[in-house]
């Protein structure tokens, strides 16, 4: 076939190309993924009894805020990455600002605590299961989003990925928070980013294999 | 400078302005600037379902990844004309992720990287990569009609395909039917008939990555 016969065989009878459509695969991605997340963590751990008395700890409301800040930022990095030619831009900022802001808050409480409490801080109750616990609770929102980024054409798999696996993450630890009773912010900026970045990890792991086109 | 003029018919606006102002960089980027602008409004044409102007702008694109893959693949000139083919078949597959703010040129060119970069991973050969893949100023600055053959037959792939997606395809894209008189001819239903068309595109996308 020559060149000219493809180029009039793809514009024969085109259609217009429905411009929410985009919007329409995130929202399906996210609502499903967030949904069974939720399942998940409310079947297998149960939302903690102590969560509407949280609800008026600041500390959880800060909590609260570095999951989703880091969940948008990741959200915001794979409608970047996920289409060809638009560059990171200040996503990088977009990300490490909720982290950062996490460990001063951490480096506050560490200093201003009495160092037999330090541990505490560090530890709390749940250290050893927190990262995967985050982990496995975003699996269904790393296959949504994965779903949603395939429906495109990334051009740079590995970032692709890893973005995916870190919007997916932060989610996930959104809808953990909802049962984890940890509210120390030396604890949240070590265990909680742990979990974050194991489906990161992952995401930059399958990114090459998963997302080519 | 790598232009050449098209051997048939009037050479594309694009290639007329670089040749004219041939060895004048800030003219030839100029002259990129326009072309960014037609492709866009034609793009912007055809994603709303006008296929004229879709058809323009796959055609002038053509010219414009000919002439900008003739200069990468000096040491594989017979997988230009491929080359060209799998790309427009990828921009076609992926025009909705097409971002209106977005230039144009941003847009193809890492579509067209990408694609060249697989095929010089397939074909392991990266020293054949003449120029640093860096400067997509390039992409549109640069034109050229006259295409070569192909080696690859699409008609052949196409033929190999599915029956529910090879038929809406024939009728619809290369006999010109309507949805609605392909859905009589084939039996099947209008949204079948359009999404037969959709995946068998991506299918063949798909085999010619297999394939090569």
């Amino acid at each position: 076939m020559r060149t000219e016969e493809l180029v009039s065989l793809l514009a024969r009878g085109t259609e217009a190309v429905d411009p929410r459509w985009l919007a329409r695969r995130y929202l399906i991605a996210l609502s499903a993924g967030t949904a069974i997340a939720t399942l998940l963590m409310s079947a297998w751990l149960g939302v903690r009894p102590t969560l509407l008395r949280d609800l008026s700890v600041p500390m959880f409301w800060a909590k609260e805020a570095f999951c989703a800040a880091l969940g948008a930022a990741g959200l915001l990095a794979v409608a970047r990455l996920a289409r060809p030619g638009r560059r990171p831009g200040w996503v990088p900022m977009a990300v490490a600002a909720p982290v950062v802001a996490m460990w001063l808050l951490a480096a506050v409480a560490l200093l201003t605590a009495d160092p037999r409490d330090r541990s505490v801080l560090i530890f709390g109750q749940t250290a050893g299961v927190c990262p995967f616990r985050i982990a496995l609770i975003s699996t269904p929102l790393f296959v949504g989003i994965f779903w949603a980024i395939r429906g495109l054409a990334p051009t740079r798999l590995r970032l692709a990925g890893a973005a995916g696996g870190f919007a997916a993450g932060s989610l996930g630890a959104l809808v953990y928070s909802l049962h984890c009773p940890e509210l120390a912010a030396p604890f949240l900026g070590i265990w909680y980013v742990l979990g974050i970045a194991i489906p990161t990890a992952v995401g930059a792991w399958a990114g090459p294999r998963l997302l080519r086109w | 400078m790598a232009q050449h003029a098209g051997s048939s018919g009037p050479p594309p606006i694009s290639s007329h302005v670089a040749v004219t102002e041939c060895g004048d960089v800030t003219n030839t980027r100029k002259g990129a600037r326009l072309v960014e602008a037609r492709l866009r409004g034609l793009l912007l044409g055809g994603l709303a379902g006008d296929s004229s102007a879709y058809h323009a702008f796959l055609k002038d694109l053509s010219a414009h990844l000919r002439a900008f893959l003739r200069k990468r693949l000096v040491n594989l000139p017979e997988e230009v004309e491929d080359l060209v083919q799998e790309l427009l078949l990828a921009v076609h597959n992926q025009r909705h992720t097409y971002d209106p703010r977005q230039p144009i040129t941003a847009w193809v060119y890492a579509i067209a990287r990408y694609k060249l970069v697989d095929l010089l991973r397939r074909r392991s050969r990266k020293e054949s990569l003449n120029d640093p893949l860096d400067e997509e100023d390039d992409l549109l600055a640069t034109s050229d009609g006259e295409a070569a053959e192909a080696r690859r037959d699409l008609a052949k792939l196409l033929a190999d395909l599915p029956e529910r997606q090879r038929a809406p395809i024939i009728h619809m894209k290369i006999e010109g039917l309507s949805v609605a008189e392909t859905a009589r001819l084939t039996g099947m239903s209008q949204s079948a008939v359009k999404v037969g068309v959709h995946r068998g595109l991506k299918a063949l996308a798909a085999k010619i990555r297999s394939e090569s």
